[in-house]
């Protein structure tokens, strides 16, 4: 098996480090994990702002990246929603259909395909998770609050292999944090309360760390934690999931 | 082409293709319980529920729960002994001044403590909601599980107006706080006849 | 009417410099929710009675053209005058000749959505008909001169003290009673003393019955029917989509609205009016408003099956940190930004970008109306029928350029990391945003794909 690793543009410029745990994570558990170095973008910034079709040199590179892979994996939830739900091509629709079926978001990548029951990590903090909405809602990572359903969580789910990790309680425990992609400027003042409200229902429980499968999200929070000289870190899911410390 | 013909070929030509109406033959509700329910929902909804066993106990509490010197009418003629009978063909403003209205429901919903008052049982429209208070009479035989056995057992029932009332008049409007008589009675009551 | 002159992001950045009232409009609507929610998880079936709901709705679309004939027909038998609209200006028309035929100058009217989107009020009292709006919440948005923030709790945005102070003003209430019960009764007997003198009374729909010519009109203060019952003419107005095939339907949508709107089991009060009473006369109104363009939108007539609960506003974060009135249109929140676009793209054009397309707002609708997505394709269909601002345009196509050319991508980001200040979401530089109240992540001192290049690849 050969896995392309998928890293979106704003996590190798921003978050290597959660790259590099996504990567070492993959290799550890024996997958055979490969970087295509001409990789970009998925495309979503335009296409949220409205601009989708203006993403079709992004899908064609994207498609020329991962086509030969068994599995692509990204760690970070919207922009596989996004590859999931918007990518395609207008030469070669089944080769777009194929690679959509086969990109993964990690956390997913690891309970479905992979079926990981253990793990050898260690992360002895108090950490609150902060489910993104597109990992929630878009790729069903976990039940969502407001269906009659039964509960479930993949990122729990690993997260309780990690020895020595405490997950607290939230209050809200699957409110969006107000990123949203382009919204996060354009909507500047709404998108700050969003992410201080969720910041401070991490903090009033005594998080630590907050942790997401989506640095998107951990960006914004971080960035409000940071202005306000907080102690408290954002971490990527990876990062933890790799942890020997 | 007038207004209506205009809209309707509007619509015509932008309607998709026909989608199927679903099957609704699993929705129904148990049988079980459906008088303790519907007394413990209706009390959850801010309403008053007395299991009662005859008139001559309703006549009682009617007398100990409200100040009968006030204006008291009814369209039971069990109750027309005691109080005053509600005609049917006066102007409805002349209710304005009615305390308290005992009418008999048709029907009643365990699931969410309505009870179904067709206009021949209110009497006239206006007095369900004109009175201060509501009381009404519900034999335990007719009250069903969910609105499912209710629509079923109202089907084509001919009436020119209707209602499901499930509780006193309510708003929330002012900062979420309940208040309980908005517009419409301030208590109601149901007297659950075995 | 109203001229808009700031969008929905201006709107929200004002509401939010008063933060305890956001916290306080927040948290009320959050509980809403989480009694929502509750309702819910009562009903095992809850989401099989979606799905049903869902599928009537669909159903109805279909065939809405054989279903308006039916309904007519019956309503018609019934002994009710029907009336057709096509937009707002002929809506407000037949209300105004109906009255002055009888010679009737002032009404009353309970909640109507429809005819706060047809600005009737404004008309009729341009045209000496004095109008008083029954609902509580819409009575004190009427006192106050806004319209309603939200669809089923119209003044959630207001303080107590703000509405004591609006009752002292206009209604000779002591100054500084605030307390919700005290105004409650002020306004039930200055409202009472409104329904016995009114010969008229509107009213809205909320579900219409094709096979028996009967409407539903459910509220909790029982003011739609204190209107109805006392007037010699009863007027309802309804948009062309609120009808339903049979009554028996009526079992499942009734089931969903009040536990989806507030987390009650039902509303108080569900009318059902068939006939006019003895010497009364009734009339219905059906309203296309748009209706049937938007039915002949693929991507977005599925907004059309929306039943006004108002759950997806509850739960929406960015409706409830921003305010109803941000939206600047009738319906707010979630729901009213797919809808309004199909009404006037231009002046809407801001709506479908007021989300974060978290996708809440889908999963509590009760007639699982996919809103998020409609979100993202209007904003597909704004920007391609040119509403999108310049400048926003010109980033992103700058945007698609780099991200588009891997030697590009790597060149500028190499070259002082293009991303800080040109971050993907960061388009519309105007002096950036971002850093008004956020840090930016610390620029490491290489990017995964130069650590890779050294690390790993052999």
């Amino acid at each position: 098996m050969t896995v392309g690793l998928f890293i979106p543009c704003y996590v190798n410029q921003f978050y290597p480090s959660a790259a590099i745990a996504t990567l070492q994570l993959l290799q550890k558990l024996g997958v055979k994990v490969v970087y295509p170095p001409r990789q970009t973008c998925c495309g979503q910034p335009m296409a949220n702002s409205g601009f989708e079709h203006l993403t079709q040199e992004c899908n064609n590179l994207f498609l020329e990246n991962f086509a030969e892979f068994d599995y692509i994996v990204a760690p970070s939830a919207s922009c596989v929603l996004h590859v999931k739900d918007h990518l395609h091509s207008t030469e070669d629709p089944a080769k777009a259909e194929r690679v959509r079926s086969k990109t993964y978001e990690l956390v997913e990548f690891l309970t479905d395909v992979l079926k990981v029951d253990k793990l050898a990590a260690r992360f002895p903090h108090k950490v609150g998770i902060h489910q993104s909405c597109h990992g929630l809602r878009g790729l069903h990572l976990a039940q969502m609050s407001e269906l009659n359903a039964a509960p479930f969580s993949k990122p729990v789910r690993l997260l309780h292999m990690v020895d020595g990790l405490e997950l607290v309680t939230l209050e809200r425990p699957d409110e969006c944090c107000g990123f949203g992609g382009t919204f996060c400027v354009a909507e500047e003042a709404v998108s700050v309360k969003m992410g201080k409200d969720r910041v401070s229902d991490h903090l009033r429980h005594g998080a630590e760390y907050i942790t997401s499968v989506d640095l998107s999200c951990l960006m914004h929070m971080e960035g409000i934690l940071q202005r306000n000289k907080s102690a408290v870190k954002a971490v990527h899911i990876a990062e933890i999931l790799n942890a020997t410390r | 082409m007038s207004t209506r013909e205009r809209i309707l070929a509007d619509v015509l030509k932008n309607q998709p293709s026909a989608s199927p109406l679903p099957d609704m033959s699993a929705f129904k509700g148990k049988n079980q319980d459906v008088v303790a329910t519907y007394c413990e929902v209706f009390t959850g909804i801010g309403g008053k529920a007395f299991r009662v066993k005859s008139f001559a106990e309703i006549k009682h509490l009617i007398a100990e729960q409200f100040d009968t010197a006030q204006r008291i009418i009814t369209s039971l003629a069990e109750l027309s002994d005691s109080f005053e009978t509600l005609s049917t063909d006066v102007d409805p403003h002349t209710f304005d001044d009615v305390d308290v209205a005992v009418i008999e429901a048709e029907l009643a919903v365990a699931e969410n403590g309505a009870v179904w008052l067709p206009e021949q049982r209110m009497g006239q429209r206006i007095v369900p909601y004109i009175c201060q208070h509501l009381a009404v009479v519900i034999p335990t035989e007719r009250i069903v599980p969910t609105l499912h056995e209710a629509y079923a057992k109202i089907g084509e029932g001919d009436y020119g107006f209707a209602a499901f009332i499930g509780g006193p008049s309510k708003t929330a409007d002012i900062e979420q706080a309940l208040v309980l008589g908005a517009h419409g009675p301030i208590s109601m009551t149901v007297f659950v006849l075995e | 009417m109203e001229k808009v002159e700031k969008d929905h992001a201006a709107l929200a950045e004002e509401f939010i410099k008063d933060e305890e009232r956001v916290d306080w409009h927040d948290g009320a609507l959050w509980w809403i929710r989480q009694k929502r929610d509750m309702a819910a998880k009562n009903i095992p079936e809850w989401e099989a009675l979606r799905e049903a709901a869902s599928q009537i709705k669909n159903n109805v679309l279909s065939n809405l053209h054989d279903y308006l004939l039916e309904f007519e027909a019956n309503v018609t038998k019934n002994g009710i005058k029907v009336h057709w609209a096509a937009d707002a200006e002929e809506h407000n028309a037949i209300v105004y000749s109906i009255l002055k035929e009888k010679g009737i100058e002032q009404m009353v009217k309970s909640k109507s959505m429809l005819t706060e989107e047809c600005h009737l009020n404004e008309y009729l009292i341009e045209r000496g008909i004095d109008v008083i709006n029954s609902d509580l919440g819409e009575y004190i948005q009427q006192l106050d001169n806004e319209p309603p923030s939200h669809i089923v709790l119209p003044c959630i945005h207001k303080r107590k003290e703000e509405i004591g102070e609006i009752f002292h003003e206009h209604l000779g209430t002591e100054k500084g009673v605030s307390d919700p019960t005290t105004l409650t009764r002020f306004a039930r007997r200055h409202l009472r003393n409104v329904f016995v003198t009114r010969r008229a009374a509107l009213t809205g729909v909320n579900f219409a019955v094709a096979a028996t010519g009967e409407y539903v009109v459910c509220t909790n203060e029982g003011n739609a029917d204190m209107g109805a019952h006392l007037s010699e003419v009863q007027i309802a107005s309804m948009g062309i989509e609120k009808i339903i095939p049979q009554k028996k339907h009526l079992g499942i949508f009734l089931r969903l609205l009040a536990r989806s709107a507030t987390g009650q089991p039902i509303t108080i009060y569900s009318s059902h009016f068939k006939k006019p009473r003895e010497g009364q006369e009734m009339h219905l109104i059906l309203v296309d408003m748009g209706r049937s363009r938007q039915l002949g939108r693929p991507d977005f007539r599925d907004s059309l099956k929306c039943i006004r609960c108002g759950s997806c506003m509850n739960t929406c974060p960015v409706y409830r940190k921003s305010g109803g009135l941000s939206y600047h249109n009738t319906v707010a929140g979630p729901i009213g930004a797919i809808l309004a676009p199909n009404l006037d793209m231009r002046k809407h054009a801001d709506l479908p970008f007021a989300s974060t397309l978290c996708g809440s707002c889908s999963n509590v609708c009760p007639v699982k109306i996919n809103i998020h997505e409609q979100l993202y394709k209007w904003r597909q269909v704004i920007v391609q029928e040119g509403y999108a601002a310049n400048t926003k345009v010109l980033g992103i196509k700058a945007m698609a350029w780099t991200l588009s050319s891997p030697t590009s991508y790597s060149t500028i980001g190499k070259a002082g990391r293009w991303v800080l200040n040109n971050i993907p979401f960061a388009v519309n530089n105007k002096f950036n945003p971002w850093y008004r109240q956020r840090d930016m992540p610390d620029s490491p001192k290489e990017s995964f794909g130069e650590w890779y290049a050294k690390n790993e690849k052999k």
